[in-house]
């Protein structure tokens, strides 16, 4: 049954960067089925900006492995959506090509950075999209626009053709309306790649199974604490509630680690990044350098004019981290405070099952609302945990505070993502049921 | 403590423009953002290897890479076959 | 004025890919940016993957050198900006270098033998190549047909004591890599060195862009001579970088205001660490020159020369191992000596030569089928075919077709007389005791006769002659 579907969404929440009004697909298990795909995963021939300015025209000679994946499976890709530029934000709006606006609430942000994906599917456009997760850029827009997001384990989907911005930390997965799809989706991606290096062979290849019965559920005090909406809380609370219905117990952990947490967290992206985004010097793709000046005037030129504020920070901050005199201090540190926070992880999934809490401490900010980068920065603070850790967590939509959406995380060991997709599906079915 | 010259090093460091007027608001930024960091202080221990995935290669086998064509597809610029690139002498 | 030099020498592998992609590695000659793909042109996304047989070439190397190879070794990312550095970093090996501390002989400048230390060794990638255009809009052209070729950087301690000792240590370190297999020496900037010299209790200076290994001589005894006239002259000589000017055979200084090198190296996330100190053992070595050469006068009972030329070269030595059988000695001398000259001549490799025409060459002239004269032309005749990718005739139809067989002495009576007729002031000396005249007489003939009699025959045949009264 391969065709072309056409694709022409009202696109009011400029969810998408590009859309492909007549997308081809094949047949396979998502035949013919709208996926759409974050703008910093490469597709051969379509597009891909990383929301940047600096990437404007670049058309990608390869598809990243998880394209491949998808095209193989049926998938129509029908656009490329929004993001914050180079996934460094938590709102969509550090875009060169404009903020997206929440379906839930167009005054608020969908969260980010991949908030173009999370709008898509909360507005109905796709049932499904692929999102990349840094920091939380798959879990915050999931839990801000009320969608599913699940951020595999670090190694289980091939980071071939993601345009690199945190090496270590990111992974790229799926979002969609229920759990259901966002496995489906995960079966379609989580497939060996031996471009990928630090890739293992650990395939997903699973149907959600709604059971939890004799689950034992870690409570980590840190999701609750200072800076957590206490409503967000509550709702939490009475998700986890739910799971103890259906026969899940709680225990109390501690993941004392977590005070260092987001400093490592930001001092280890930005290092990569101030490495990954080198390269962006007009030479071999993008808007042309001019080459008529030297070549450090002309890459200062070029990087001033298309880097966005936030981007350009960031790469500041991380050269800063990795310069000599201060890498021992903040680089190497971090690193130590990552293996500590790793270690916290594994001594209390030994205990538990799975950790719940929190997506996100708030619900969606408004529109222009975080200025300073600071407050931002702190948003990430329950989410970038099991990216230091590199564990599977997935984002599960329990109910409103202020009619705003608000996300149940459920993290677990490495490589059982299935396991952190069956407790959020069992949920899930419970509350619709 | 960073001052507007380390701001401007660093900068410098990375390649990346940074016009006078921004030099106040970065410094003030950067200085808030590494007081955060600040508790990275307090972590204590050393660096240990961490035992994970080791030795993954790929066999000595030539593989078709791009046409110049598309290798050169991208570029802002190419002369004969090769890509045009700011002066460096 | 003590001299002290210290080498760092970056080896291109000679493996058929790349370091981190499958692009092929034989570019030569070949239009740019046609050995590339997303990896090698740093594209966004593209992800490096490690060639195992780059790794195993290090090791051989590191085994070879008497290197200690370290239980975890990684690689790190060298960040810089520069356009021919397609991702504005560099896969290097920094804190974790593949090997360390390992040792090569040489000989000094007095003929001892002496231990240059080697630090360490490590793989990186080698950068594109950049092209100056001048003119009036200056600009650079890249072609990244070299970006991600593997190199194995070795660093040296300052062990040497003056530029004919690096040299003898870059000859015989590019021997141990030839014989191990893993360099092809016939490459154009296949082995290129940075050099730090620096006269006793003064500053040390790093001479950068020696892209051959015979210019390191050349550069080093500059730099000498100008560091040694600057104390001469009572001022100092200031720490940095200068670059070798292959052309004019000068240095220059690198710039006044050196920029700021920070490179900010960290283990690149995308390459997991190696974990290979337990391949070495496996590691079969071929035979290294040193032992070679002491084979080949023991068992071929040849000289000390020329096994040492004879070795210098493993595909000449493997030559040499082809012909030997015909009569060592021969072989050792019309190989080192006369072949090595003529290819060198041609400017051929001994590889375009055919080992068993050389054999059947050796056998005519053991058998005395033809003297040593014409043994040379034939060689000439099958070197000349072989160079312009002819096929090369068996000696002994050179011999048939030019008519070189050794001439029995009677043969030649008739050119004799010829010559004794012609040259009666020649004659007269010969009588009178000048010995130079019957060397003239006896040139004559040969010149005659085409190099087809032996001188000392001939000799006898005219003295003979003139003496029994024949004229």
């Amino acid at each position: 049954m391969a065709g072309t579907l056409d694709f022409s969404p009202d696109d009011r929440y400029n969810a998408f960067i590009t859309t492909c009004r007549q997308a081809p697909f094949s047949d396979g298990t998502l035949a013919g089925t709208a996926v759409a795909v974050k703008d910093n995963i490469s597709t051969a021939g379509i597009r891909t900006t990383c929301g940047s300015k600096i990437l404007e025209g670049y058309v990608p000679p390869y598809d990243a492995h998880v394209v491949e994946l998808l095209r193989q499976a049926g998938a129509a890709i029908v656009g490329k959506t929004n993001m914050d530029e180079f996934g460094m934000g938590s709102t969509t709006e550090t875009s060169a090509f404009g903020p997206t606006r929440n379906p839930a609430d167009p005054e608020r942000v969908p969260g980010g950075s991949s908030g173009g994906s999370a709008a898509a599917v909360a507005a109905g456009l796709v049932p499904m999209a692929l999102g990349t997760d840094t920091g939380g850029s798959i879990r915050c827009p999931a839990a801000f626009c009320g969608i599913v997001g699940l951020k595999p384990t670090y190694g289980r989907v091939s980071r071939y053709g993601l345009i690199a911005y945190a090496n270590s930390l990111e992974q790229v997965g799926s979002m969609a309306r229920t759990v259901e799809d966002a496995s489906r989706l995960m079966s379609v991606i989580a497939h060996y790649d031996p471009r990928d290096s630090t890739m293992l062979d650990r395939p997903y290849d699973h149907r959600p199974v709604a059971e939890v019965k004799g689950l034992r559920v870690g409570i980590p005090e840190e999701y609750f604490g200072e800076g957590v909406d206490p409503r967000v809380g509550e709702r939490v609370r009475d998700a986890i509630g739910v799971l103890e219905g259906l026969g899940a117990e709680t225990v109390p952990v501690s993941i004392p680690g977590m005070r260092h947490a987001l400093a490592a967290y930001y001092v280890i992206c930005t290092s990569e990044a101030s490495s990954n985004l080198a390269r962006f010097d007009g030479v071999r793709y993008g808007p042309a350098v001019d080459t008529r000046k030297s070549w450090h005037e002309a890459y200062q030129d070029l990087r001033l004019e298309l880097f966005g504020a936030e981007v350009r920070r960031r790469i500041m901050l991380g050269t800063f981290a990795l310069s000599a005199g201060y890498a021992g201090r903040y680089y190497a540190k971090a690193q130590v405070a990552r293996r500590k926070i790793r270690e916290d992880f594994e001594r209390a999934l030994r205990e538990v099952d799975i950790i719940a809490g929190p997506t996100m401490p708030t619900v969606a900010f408004r529109l222009g609302e975080k200025t300073d980068p600071i407050s931002m920065y702190l948003s990430d603070i329950l989410t970038a945990p099991a990216n230091l850790a590199g564990i599977p967590a997935i984002s599960v939509p329990c109910g409103r505070v202020d009619g705003l959406p608000v996300g149940l995380q459920i993290m677990g060991r490495q490589f059982e993502d299935e396991r952190v997709v069956d407790v959020a599906f069992a949920y899930e079915q419970e509350v619709r049921a | 403590m960073i001052t507007e010259s380390d701001i401007e090093h660093i900068a410098e460091l990375a390649d990346i423009g940074i016009s006078r007027d921004e030099v106040p608001e970065f410094t003030k930024q950067f200085n808030a953002i590494i007081e955060y960091f600040e508790v990275l202080d307090t972590v204590e221990g050393e660096s240990a290897p961490v035992v994970g995935i080791t030795n993954v290669f790929r066999e000595d086998e030539p593989r078709p890479g791009l046409s110049q064509e598309e290798a050169l597809a991208n570029a802002g610029s190419t002369e004969n076959g090769f890509i045009k690139a700011p002066r460096v002498m | 004025m003590k001299t002290i030099v210290g080498l760092e020498i970056h080896v291109q592998l000679s493996t058929a890919t790349k370091l981190f992609c499958g692009c092929s590695t034989d570019y030569r000659d070949d239009e740019p940016n046609t050995h590339c793909c997303p990896v090698c042109l740093g594209l966004p996304g593209a992800l490096p993957r490690l060639n195992r047989r780059a790794v195993e070439y290090g090791l051989k190397v590191a085994k070879a050198l008497d290197m200690k190879v370290p239980e975890e070794s990684e690689f790190a990312r060298k960040n810089y900006f520069y356009p021919d550095l397609a991702k504005a970093y560099q896969i290097t090996q920094s804190d974790k270098p593949l090997a360390v501390e390992g040792t090569i002989e040489i000989e000094d400048d007095e003929g001892h033998e002496k231990i240059v230390r080697i630090t360490r060794a490590h793989l990186e990638e080698d950068p594109g190549r950049l092209i100056h255009v001048a003119g009036g809009s200056k600009y650079s052209l890249v072609d990244y047909n070299r970006s991600g070729i593997p190199l194995l950087e070795i660093v040296t301690e300052p062990d040497m004591r003056s530029p004919q000792e690096a040299r003898r240590f870059l000859n015989k370190l590019r021997t141990i890599l030839e014989y191990l297999g893993v360099f092809d020496g016939e490459r154009e900037g296949g082995l290129r060195v940075d050099a730090n010299i620096s006269i006793e209790g003064s500053e040390r200076v790093e001479v950068k862009n020696i892209s051959s290994y015979k210019g390191v001589e050349k550069a080093l005894t500059f730099e000498m001579t100008r560091q040694k006239n600057l104390l001469r002259r009572g001022q100092k000589v200031a720490r940095e970088t200068r670059h070798f000017m292959e052309g004019r055979g000068i240095t220059t200084s690198a710039r006044s205001k050196e920029e700021a090198h920070d490179y900010r190296y960290f283990p690149d996330p995308d390459l997991p660490p190696l974990r290979v100190a337990d391949w070495v053992a496996a590691i079969d070595l071929p035979e290294l020159p040193v032992a070679r050469k002491n084979r080949f006068t023991a068992q071929y009972g040849i000289s000390l020369n020329h096994a040492r030329t004879l070795t210098g070269d493993p595909k000449l030595a493997d030559f040499y191992e082809e012909v030997a059988h015909v009569d060592p000695a021969l072989a050792a001398t019309w190989v080192a000596d006369t072949l090595l000259g003529e290819l060198n001549y041609r400017e051929m490799s001994i590889a375009a030569v055919p080992a068993e025409r050389i054999a059947e060459l050796l056998a005519l002239l053991r058998s005395e089928t033809i003297t040593d004269a014409a043994g040379v032309k034939v060689l000439r005749e099958m070197l000349d075919a072989c160079a312009a990718g002819k096929p090369c005739e068996p000696p002994a139809a050179i011999v048939e077709r030019e008519g070189l067989a050794r001439a029995a002495g009677d043969e030649f009576t008739q050119v004799v007389e010829k010559v004794v007729a012609a040259n009666p002031q020649a004659v007269e000396d010969y009588r009178a005791g000048k010995k130079g005249a019957l060397n003239f007489l006896v040139g004559q003939v040969m010149k005659e006769t085409r190099g087809r009699a032996d001188p000392r025959e001939l000799g006898r045949i005219v003295s003979g002659y003139i003496d029994t009264g024949g004229v």
